[in-house]
């Protein structure tokens, strides 16, 4: 039996984002669906799965940086501190949700 | 016992037994994926088992253990299309569709039933067999599809016809020939169905294994 590997993504609750849960071998979508309640949601722990087979994944796996663009990165480049910073400087008090 | 009791106990028991039976591939089934399926099946009837026990115990008097445990095989209402031991695949998948087709007539006539307790609880049972039967449902295709696999799953189902009769009344046996039938798209042979009150001699040794912890301690074991 020739089987293809199907992707799992895991939805905890409505309006939460899909995350990747793992992935299922099935002879064919039926067999994946069937797997993927039985392994990703008997235990009340999905409330959306969606699947997608591997080979309809578009894979991008190479990242070239030659010239070391530190600059467009933001290690060490506190937003705390700064928005701190910038609301001693305006006079106001950080949002009661933060 | 009443006549209620009997309806139920021959539901529960039927989901017991099978539900024991298709655990007996925990671990050893043909593919990982297939091994919790099939597994989660079975605990899903055990389930069943036990809502249905309840029910009994209630009207006996008793708890749902005593009730699924503490019998004599005699005393068991099961059909002895679940009793089989029959720990080979093609035989394992053509009992399970046989089984889930003649269990959704037999849910669909119960979910019309006058006992509005007993109706709710069948459609209750319904809304989780519709996976079970999506699944057996799915494998028939796969091997009837398939040039090895139809033959072989074509001698199981003969061989296990007579016993799939005998789990339902006869007024509701018609519907099973129609439904089984038009899937294989052949007409079956005409036989002498294996009744109910039979038992095979595996059940026995079945429930030697199941009971076994409970007898091990009488007085009741807390887990």
């Amino acid at each position: 039996m020739t089987v293809a590997i199907y992707e799992v993504f895991r939805r905890e609750r409505a309006g939460a984002a899909m995350q990747h849960a793992g992935s299922v071998a099935a002879p064919d979508e039926r067999f994946a669906e069937i797997y993927a309640r039985e392994q990703y949601g008997r235990r009340g722990e999905s409330d959306a799965l969606w699947l997608v087979r591997r080979d309809a994944v578009h894979e991008i796996a190479d990242f070239v940086d030659e010239f070391d663009l530190k600059y467009r990165r933001v290690d060490g480049y506190s937003i705390k501190e700064r928005l701190k910073e910038a609301r001693e400087r305006a006079g106001t008090a950080a949002p009661a949700d933060r | 016992m009443t006549e209620r009791v009997d309806l139920l106990l021959a539901v529960a028991d039927d989901e017991l037994i099978l539900g024991w039976r298709n655990s007996e591939w925990t671990g050893i089934a043909p593919f990982l994926e297939e091994d919790v399926a099939f597994s989660s099946i079975a605990q899903n009837e055990i389930g069943h088992a036990r809502a249905l026990y309840e029910l009994v115990a209630r009207e006996l008097g008793t708890d749902a253990d005593a009730v699924a445990f503490d019998r004599e095989p005699h005393e068991y209402r099961s059909a002895p299309l679940v009793e089989l031991r029959r720990l080979e695949w093609a035989r394992t998948i053509a009992r399970h569709w046989l089984y889930e087709t003649a269990d959704a007539i037999r849910l669909e006539s119960l979910k019309a039933s006058d006992d509005t307790e007993l109706a709710g609880i069948a459609a209750k049972i319904d809304r989780e067999e519709v996976y079970h039967r999506i699944h057996a449902e799915m494998w028939i295709d796969r091997l009837l599809a398939s040039p090895e696999g139809r033959p072989r799953l074509e001698e199981a189902l003969d061989e296990l016809w007579p016993y799939a009769l005998g789990v339902l009344d006869g007024e509701l046996r018609p519907e099973l020939v129609d439904r089984v039938g038009a899937k294989l798209d052949r007409t079956l042979p005409d036989v002498e169905p294996v009744p109910r009150g039979r038992h095979e001699a595996e059940l026995a040794e079945l429930l030697e294994e199941m009971t076994s912890v409970r007898r091990s301690a009488p007085a009741g074991a807390r887990w």
